[in-house]
């Protein structure tokens, strides 16, 4: 069983790798045969020696970006959490909380990212409330159906040992929400990301968000590739560590959506 | 009296394992007017007997049993165990649901153990216990196993020494192998009356298999529905240990075809479709 799932798994990760070179290939010889300006369309050789030339100062900028990310993504998952046990614990909380919380995730929490600008500067706290801002709706409504999605049949079991209200929330809801808690975490990661560049874009000195407006206003095209390569890097490996988490926390649930 | 003294105590004391249900009704609310669930239900239950609760579906037989646990409460009358009544689910008691209800997240051990730790009793003084239970059942060496790499039988099984742990002096069974194959059904079926007769506790056992019931228990009560009660006790004299091939006997083919008799007289069974 385990054997055959991880030679799916080298499989499929084979023919991601294939597709990805064989695109980044085909770009390049378009590249080389068009001759299209480099500010409109430059060749991944170029932006990979782009990279090559500062990679330390790339790195530094992604570093604020990932920092931005990680602590607006941290406090989506602690306060999100939070939040969803109140919710399903109060009738007020859901009726008030819950409901403004719904109300409020149709406006496109991007817009909102001026107002943090105007509220807390143009420095790290900005970026991390809007990254948190769009990253906690996920965390909070996934959680809040794992919490409620209990097997009836194992509630009366722990009703029939007489255990308390407080046990049901730590031995019976609370597991038995991680699988969806980890559902809402990868959709909360790459928001996070998205929250963090929103900030960077609307006011900022650093980060990949910053790199990207600067390189545009004096059409160093290469140099916004470049930055835009780093974060389809960086969004994969935030991605990828939020499911070896949830492969360690709640193998179960990863067995079951293997054979399914 | 600390939980697990008052667990020790149970044991021994004459009648501690009686049910006495009397004059039990049930009532729900519905959309147009009250269901019905039980109609005046009585029944007595000695210590270490074991007895089917037989019917067809919706005949009320799991809300009995649940009353019985003590996580339903009758509408009328009252159910007793070793005399008290039961308000909330007794400490002596284990229950089997239909489907296993394993924690996915706990290993097999600690699946067992569960009852032990949600009352927070010494681990290290009921692991043995735990582990001898699922000697008994034939799953040594699946301590540190998880429920999803069990079969069905397996999982049912890791269920039952859960209920077991405690050594309650009642087991309930709502149905525990109605969702399994016929042939791990009938090795279930054996275990669990070796399981019963090494440590005689009381035992209801739900189900609607009218072979089961019989092979099972020394009484059979038949209900029928809407309302739900009991239309008849069967008091089943069969040898025990029994073995599967009891079923073939003109004893207990008699106590099934009296069974079916009596269910077509309720119109419930019409002479065909008969497990």
């Amino acid at each position: 069983m385990y054997d055959n799932s991880t030679m799916e798994t080298g499989k499929r990760t084979l023919s991601v790798l294939l597709v990805l070179v064989a695109f980044l290939a085909f770009w390049q010889l378009a590249v080389m045969l068009l001759r299209p300006p480099e500010y409109l369309l430059p060749s991944p050789v170029a932006v990979a020696k782009e990279l090559g030339t500062a990679p330390e100062w790339y790195l530094s900028h992604a570093v604020r970006t990932i920092g931005a990310t990680l602590l607006g993504f941290a406090a989506a998952l602690g306060l999100g959490f939070i939040a969803a046990v109140g919710i399903v614990y109060s009738r007020i909380l859901e009726n008030t909380l819950y409901t403004l919380l719904v109300a409020l995730n149709s406006i496109p929490k991007i817009a909102l990212a001026p107002l943090f600008i105007i509220w807390m500067g143009t420095g790290l706290t900005s970026k991390v409330a809007v990254s948190f801002t769009i990253a906690v709706f996920a965390i909070v409504v996934d959680t809040v159906l794992g919490l409620r999605s209990i097997d009836p049949d194992a509630l009366d079991l722990f009703k029939s040992v007489r255990a308390t209200p407080l046990q049901i929330l730590i031995r019976l809801r609370f597991p038995n929400s991680l699988p969806y808690l980890f559902a809402g975490m990868k959709v909360a990661i790459s928001l996070a990301l998205v929250g963090a560049i929103a900030g960077e874009f609307v006011a900022s000195q650093a980060g990949l968000g910053y790199v990207i407006l600067a390189a545009q206003g004096s059409f160093q095209t290469t140099r916004v590739f470049a930055a835009i390569v780093l974060l389809g890097v960086l969004g994969t490996i935030l991605f990828f560590i939020v499911e070896v988490l949830e492969w360690v926390v709640c193998p179960w649930h990863v067995s079951h959506r293997e054979r399914s | 009296m600390s939980e697990s003294a008052q667990i020790a105590a149970f044991e021994n004391v004459p009648g501690a394992g009686d049910v006495r249900i009397h004059a039990v009704d049930k009532t729900y609310p519905g959309r147009s007017g009250s269901v019905t669930a039980l109609k005046d239900v009585n029944v007595s239950v000695k210590g270490g007997e074991f007895v089917s609760i037989l019917g067809p579906s919706g005949c009320g037989k799991s809300t009995l049993l649940r009353c019985v646990a003590g996580l339903d409460h009758p509408s009328q009358g009252s159910i007793t165990l070793g005399g008290q009544p039961i308000d909330a689910p007794p400490l002596d008691m284990g229950f089997v649901f239909q489907r296993d209800v394993l924690l996915d997240w706990l290993n097999v051990i600690n699946n067992v153990l569960l009852p032990c730790k949600l009352k927070k009793l010494p681990i290290h003084q009921w692991k043995p216990k735990a582990l001898a239970l699922l000697k008994l059942i034939g799953l040594a060496g699946f301590e540190h196993r998880r429920p999803w790499e069990l079969s069905g039988g397996m999982r049912q099984r890791v269920a039952i020494c859960r209920a077991l742990l405690l050594n309650p002096t009642l087991l309930l069974m709502d149905e525990p192998f109605g969702a399994l194959d016929a042939m791990t059904r009938d090795e279930l079926n054996l275990e669990l009356q070796d399981v019963w007769l090494s440590n005689a506790k009381t035992v209801l056992f739900v189900t609607h298999s009218i072979s089961e019931a019989v092979f099972l228990a020394d009484r059979v009560l038949v209900m029928s529905r809407s309302p739900g009660r009991i239309v008849d006790v069967i008091p089943v004299d069969l040898p025990r240990p029994r073995t599967l091939s009891v079923r073939e006997t003109p004893a207990f083919t008699k106590y099934v075809a009296h069974i079916r008799q009596l269910f077509e007289s309720f119109g419930i069974l019409r002479g065909t479709n008969v497990r």
